[in-house]
C-alpha cells in the first residue's frame, strides 16, 4: 500500500503544477480533423482550407454576405467594367476574356506573387499526372496572356455566368516548379508543401506555418511579408481533437479558446452549450449551404411514381423535427437552393406537413389497401422502403428514426440502415441503395445544381462512376434548363432559368429536401472579428481581423 | 537457442508476407476506392478526372498486380507514400509509433507493476473484505467504457479542477528549460496514462488473482506449507512461477496491442498515435498507410509471442526451446 500512497502523492504533486498562463497575443483554436497533404490544389479538404486560408488566399472568394470579392486581385472583372468580354474562339464557339491584375503581395521569402505563379498553377492543374483531383477549372482556362508581373488576360472556353469566380489557389513557382519539372508524376509526393511544410516561401497570407505535429496540432506565426492588415496574434495554435465531447471539454477547461465553427461542435452540442455557458460565449448559428436531403432511387419501382415521392414529403413533419431536435435553428429546405441564395425561387412548389393529402396521393398511386398498417397495391406489393444513412452521425440517425415513425403513420414501412460512410456512399455512387439515402450536399452561392440533377451526371461504369445524380433522374426539360442557366450571363434571365430548375425539381422530387444545415459558431465574447460565412470560403480567410477585445 | 530463434525469424517473415497479402486483398476488396471518396467530396470531378487519377495511383490495375508491384518495392525498402498525407508511410508512422509506445508502454508497465502484486495479494485472502473490494474495483475497471472513463477524468481534472490539460501533446517551444518541458510532457501524459492503466490494471489483476488461487490449491503447495515454508516463500517461490505462466500469455498478447495503439484513449485525448493512424487510414482508403500500420501491429504481436515463449523457458524449467516444445 505504501507504493499506492506514493503514486497518489506523485499524481497530486504533478497535478499541482500550475497550468502555464497563455499570453494574450496567442490564440488556441481546435477542430476535429487533421489535414492530409498541405498542397492547396492536390485535393480539396475543409480541414486543409481552414488552415491554408490563413497562409494564402484564392484569387476570389464569396464573403459573409455571399458576395464575390477579390482577395488576390485588385478588381473583379465584369462585363460592366469592361474587364470581361465575350469573344469568338478559333473553333467557332463563344468564350470569354478576363483582365486580371494581382495585388502587391509577397511570398514569405520576399518574392512577389506574380503572373508566373498563375501560369505555373495552371500548368500543374492541367497536367494529367500531377494528381490534382478536379482539373475542370484549370482546363476551362485555355489561354493565359501575361502582360507583366501582375497583369494578365485569361481566356475561358465557354460563356458562363460564374466567369469571374476565380478560385485558383496559387502555388509559388520559384519553389514548386523545379520539383514539378523534375517529375510531374511524382509531384504529389514531392511537393514542398509536404516535404518542407514550414518553408516561409509557401505563404503569402497574414500567417505562415511554423510547426506541424501530425495528428496533434499546427502552429502559425505572422508572415512578415504580408502586405494587408496587420494580424493581431503572435501565435495561433490549432489543436486537432476528433471527438466532439472531448472538444467541448477542452473548451470548458480553457485548453482551447475557440472551436472553429466550420469543423467543430455539432448543432445539438452548441444548443446545449449555449444554455449552460451562454454568458461567456456568443453562439452564432450561421445558415450554411449544406443541404440535408433524401435521395430517392428512381430504379425502385415502388418509388417510380412521383405521387409516392410527393406523399412521402407531405408526410414528413420537418417543422416539428427542426423544433424538437434543433431548437428551430435548422431552416427547412424547400429544394437544393437556399432561400438566402439570390437564385432562390419562391414560386416553386413547397410541401408543408399534410398527412391527409399524403394518404390521398398514395391512394391515387394505387397503394390503397392497408394490411398490418402497411399499404399495398393491387399486385400485392407492400410499400416498404429502405432508408440508408451514414452511421456514426447521431443527429442524422435520430432524424431517420423520426422520419420512419412519421411515414409509418401514412402506411409506409421504412426500414433503417445505417452504414459506415464509405460503404454508404459506395452504394449511393453505384446506385445500389435500396430506396432512400439520407446525406448532405455542399452547394455554393448561385451554383447550378448540374452534378445532382443533369442526366449526364448519373454515375455509371461508362462515365467512371462520376457525377452525383444518385437518384438516376433524367428529364430533358431539366437538362435544357441546367445547360442554359450555366451559360446565361443576364441575372434576371438566369434567375428565371433557376426558377424553372426549382419548379421541376419540386414537382418531380428526385430528392426529398429536409433542412439547410447551420454551422454553430461558439465564439468567446472577448474574441472579435470572427465572421461566419456559411460557404466553403471559410471565416479564416479574414483571420487578420480576429483579435481579443482587450487588445 | 540460436537455431530456435533463426527458425522463428523465418516463420515471422513468412507470416508477415502472408499477412501483407491478406491485408492488401482485404483493403482492396472493401467497398469504394480512394478516387470514389474524392468524387463524393468534390462535385467538380468528372469521369475524365476519375480515370486519370485511377491511372496515376495505379488503381486501374487488377488487385494482385497491384500487390505484386507493392511487394517488389517493399522488398527493396520502399513502402510507398501515404495517399492522405503525401509523405512516405514510414515518415507518417514513425512519430506516431513513438507516441503510442510512450503512452501505452508507460500504462502497460504501471498496470503490470500494480496488477501482479495486487492479484497475488487478493488471491492470498480469498473471500475477505479486501478481496471483495479488489474484485469490485476490477469489475468496475473492466465494465466502464474507456471513452466514458476518459471523459470523467477530463471533466474532473481539467474542467472542474483545472489541474491538467484536457488533451493533446505538450507544446514545447525552442528555448524552454528541459525541466519545464518534462513537466509539461508529464502533465499531458497523466490523464491518458491513467485511463489506459485503469482499464488494463483491472483485467491483469483478475487474471493474476485467478491463476494464483488455482495454483495455491495444488498438492505441492500444501506439501510446501507442511514442510514449514513461510507463506511468503510459498507464495513467491513455489506458487508465483506456475501461476505467472498463463498470465504471461495474456501480457504477451497485450504487448502486440501496444503498437497498434489504444484507439479510443488516443481519440479522447487527441493523442496522435498508431491506433488513430490505422483507423483513419482504413476509413480514408489510404492503402499503404493501413497496410504498413497493420503489419507493424502484426510483427509486434509475433514478437510478443516470441518473448512469451522465451519467458516460458525462463519461468518454467520444464519448457525446453531446443527440443522445440515451446
Amino acid at each position: 500500500m505504501n507504493m499506492i500512497h506514493r503514486l497518489l502523492l506523485l499524481f497530486a504533486a504533478l497535478c499541482a503544477l500550475a497550468t502555464p498562463a497563455r499570453a494574450k497575443d496567442e490564440l488556441v483554436l481546435a477542430m476535429t480533423q487533421m489535414p492530409g497533404t498541405w498542397n492547396p490544389i492536390i485535393s480539396s479538404m475543409l480541414a486543409k482550407s481552414l488552415i491554408s486560408n490563413m497562409t494564402s488566399r484564392p484569387v476570389t472568394a464569396y464573403d459573409a454576405s455571399w458576395k464575390l470579392v477579390c482577395l488576390v486581385c485588385t478588381e473583379l472583372p465584369t462585363i460592366e467594367n469592361g474587364k470581361a468580354r465575350v469573344i469568338d474562339l478559333p473553333d467557332g464557339k463563344k468564350g470569354m476574356e478576363l483582365d486580371v491584375e494581382l495585388r502587391d503581395m509577397r511570398w514569405g521569402d520576399g518574392v512577389p506573387v506574380s503572373a508566373k505563379d498563375v501560369a505555373f498553377t495552371l500548368e500543374v492543374g492541367k497536367h494529367p499526372l500531377s494528381g490534382v483531383a478536379s482539373s475542370e477549372g484549370y482546363k476551362r482556362i485555355i489561354k493565359l496572356d501575361v502582360k507583366d508581373d501582375r497583369r494578365f488576360t485569361m481566356t475561358i472556353d465557354r460563356v458562363t455566368f460564374d466567369y469571374n469566380s476565380i478560385g485558383l489557389q496559387l502555388l509559388p513557382a520559384h519553389v514548386e516548379k523545379p520539383i514539378f519539372d523534375a517529375n510531374p508524376a511524382e509531384y504529389r509526393n514531392k511537393t514542398a508543401y509536404d516535404t518542407q511544410s514550414t518553408n516561409p516561401a509557401l505563404a503569402f497570407g497574414p500567417y505562415r506555418l511554423v510547426e506541424i505535429v501530425p495528428g496533434s496540432r499546427v502552429a502559425l506565426e505572422p508572415n512578415q511579408t504580408w502586405t494587408g492588415e496587420k494580424p493581431h496574434f503572435k501565435r495561433i495554435v490549432i489543436k486537432i481533437i476528433e471527438n466532439t465531447a472531448a472538444l467541448e471539454a477542452n473548451l470548458l477547461s480553457g485548453s482551447v479558446d475557440y472551436v472553429l465553427g466550420e469543423l467543430g461542435l455539432s448543432l445539438d452540442q452548441a444548443i446545449a452549450f449555449e444554455k449552460r455557458h451562454g454568458t461567456k460565449y456568443n453562439v452564432v448559428y450561421k445558415p450554411a449551404l449544406i443541404w440535408e436531403h433524401i435521395d430517392v432511387n428512381l430504379d425502385n419501382k415502388l418509388l417510380a411514381d412521383r405521387r409516392v415521392r410527393q406523399a412521402m414529403l407531405l408526410a414528413i413533419d420537418r417543422k416539428a423535427i427542426s423544433e424538437k431536435l434543433f431548437d428551430g435553428k435548422q431552416p427547412i429546405a424547400h429544394g437544393g437552393i437556399s432561400d438566402l441564395d439570390p437564385m432562390f425561387s419562391p414560386t416553386a412548389r413547397q410541401y408543408s406537413y399534410d398527412p391527409v393529402a399524403a394518404r390521398k396521393l398514395l391512394d391515387e398511386a394505387g397503394f390503397a389497401t392497408i394490411r398490418n398498417n402497411v399499404r399495398q397495391n393491387a399486385a400485392g406489393d407492400r410499400l416498404w422502403i429502405e432508408l440508408g444513412t451514414t452511421a456514426g452521425n447521431r443527429v442524422r440517425e435520430l432524424v431517420a428514426q423520426v422520419i420512419q415513425s412519421q411515414l409509418r403513420q401514412v402506411g409506409i414501412d421504412v426500414r433503417l440502415k445505417a452504414e459506415p460512410p464509405r460503404i454508404f456512399f459506395e452504394a449511393m455512387n453505384r446506385r445500389t441503395y435500396g430506396g432512400l439515402g439520407m446525406y448532405a450536399w455542399v452547394q455554393r452561392p448561385e451554383g447550378v445544381p448540374r452534378s445532382s440533377l443533369h442526366s449526364e451526371e448519373i454515375p455509371s461504369a461508362k462515365n467512371g462512376w462520376s457525377g452525383q445524380n444518385y437518384p438516376g433522374y433524367a428529364n430533358p426539360q431539366m437538362d435544357k434548363a441546367l445547360d442554359a442557366a450555366e451559360r446565361e450571363l443576364d441575372f434576371t434571365k438566369r434567375r428565371a432559368l433557376f426558377a424553372e430548375i426549382q419548379r421541376l425539381a419540386a414537382d418531380d422530387l428526385p430528392s426529398l429536401p429536409l433542412f439547410f444545415r447551420v454551422d454553430p459558431f461558439v465564439i468567446p465574447k472577448a474574441l472579435k472579428g470572427v465572421t461566419p460565412t456559411g460557404t466553403l470560403n471559410s471565416s479564416t480567410l479574414w483571420i487578420e481581423q480576429w483579435r481579443w477585445e482587450t487588445q | 537457442m540460436s537455431r530456435y530463434l533463426f527458425g522463428r525469424t523465418i516463420q515471422t517473415a513468412i507470416t508477415l508476407a502472408l499477412m501483407s497479402l491478406v491485408v492488401f486483398l482485404l483493403i482492396g476488396l472493401m467497398p469504394g476506392d480512394p478516387i470514389d471518396m474524392m468524387i463524393s467530396g468534390d462535385p467538380s470531378m468528372n469521369s475524365a478526372d476519375a480515370a486519370r487519377l485511377r491511372a496515376a495511383y495505379g488503381l486501374d490495375k487488377p488487385l494482385l498486380e497491384r500487390y505484386a508491384a507493392w511487394a517488389f518495392e517493399a522488398i527493396q525498402g520502399n513502402f510507398g507514400y501515404s495517399r492522405s498525407y503525401g509523405q512516405p508511410v514510414l515518415t507518417v508512422l514513425w512519430p506516431r509509433l513513438l507516441n503510442t509506445l510512450l503512452l501505452a508502454g508507460i500504462a502497460f508497465l504501471i498496470a503490470v507493476a500494480i496488477a501482479l502484486p495486487l492479484g497475488i495479494w487478493a488471491a492470498a485472502r480469498p473471500r475477505s473484505a479486501a478481496d471483495y473490494a479488489i474484485n469490485l474495483f476490477c469489475f468496475a475497471g473492466i465494465s466502464v467504457p474507456s471513452f466514458w472513463l476518459a471523459l470523467l477524468l477530463i471533466m474532473l481534472f481539467s474542467v472542474t479542477l483545472g489541474w491538467l490539460p484536457a488533451g493533446g501533446m505538450a507544446d514545447i517551444r525552442p528555448g524552454t528549460p528541459w525541466m519545464t518541458g518534462l513537466q509539461e510532457q508529464v502533465r499531458h501524459l497523466l490523464l491518458p496514462v491513467l485511463t489506459l492503466t485503469l482499464v488494463q490494471l483491472s483485467s491483469y489483476t483478475r487474471f493474476m488473482r485467478g491463476a494464483m488461487i488455482e495454483v495455491l490449491r495444488q498438492d505441492y503447495i500444501r506439501t510446501a506449507r507442511a514442510k514449514g515454508a513461510s507463506e511468503r516463500v510459498v507464495r513467491w517461490r513455489h506458487a508465483f512461477g506456475n501461476a505467472f505462466t498463463p498470465v504471461l500469455t495474456i501480457l504477451a498478447l497485450s504487448f502486440g496491442g501496444l503498437f497498434s495503439g489504444a484507439l479510443i484513449t488516443e481519440t479522447m485525448f487527441a493523442w496522435p498515435g498508431m491506433g488513430k493512424a490505422i483507423y483513419q487510414a482504413i476509413l480514408e482508403n489510404d492503402y499503404n498507410l493501413a497496410l504498413i500500420g497493420l503489419l507493424i501491429a502484426t510483427a509486434a504481436t509475433i514478437a510478443g509471442n516470441l518473448l512469451a515463449d522465451l519467458a516460458y523457458a525462463w519461468v518454467d524449467p520444464r519448457v525446453s526451446l531446443s527440443a522445440g516444445t515451446a
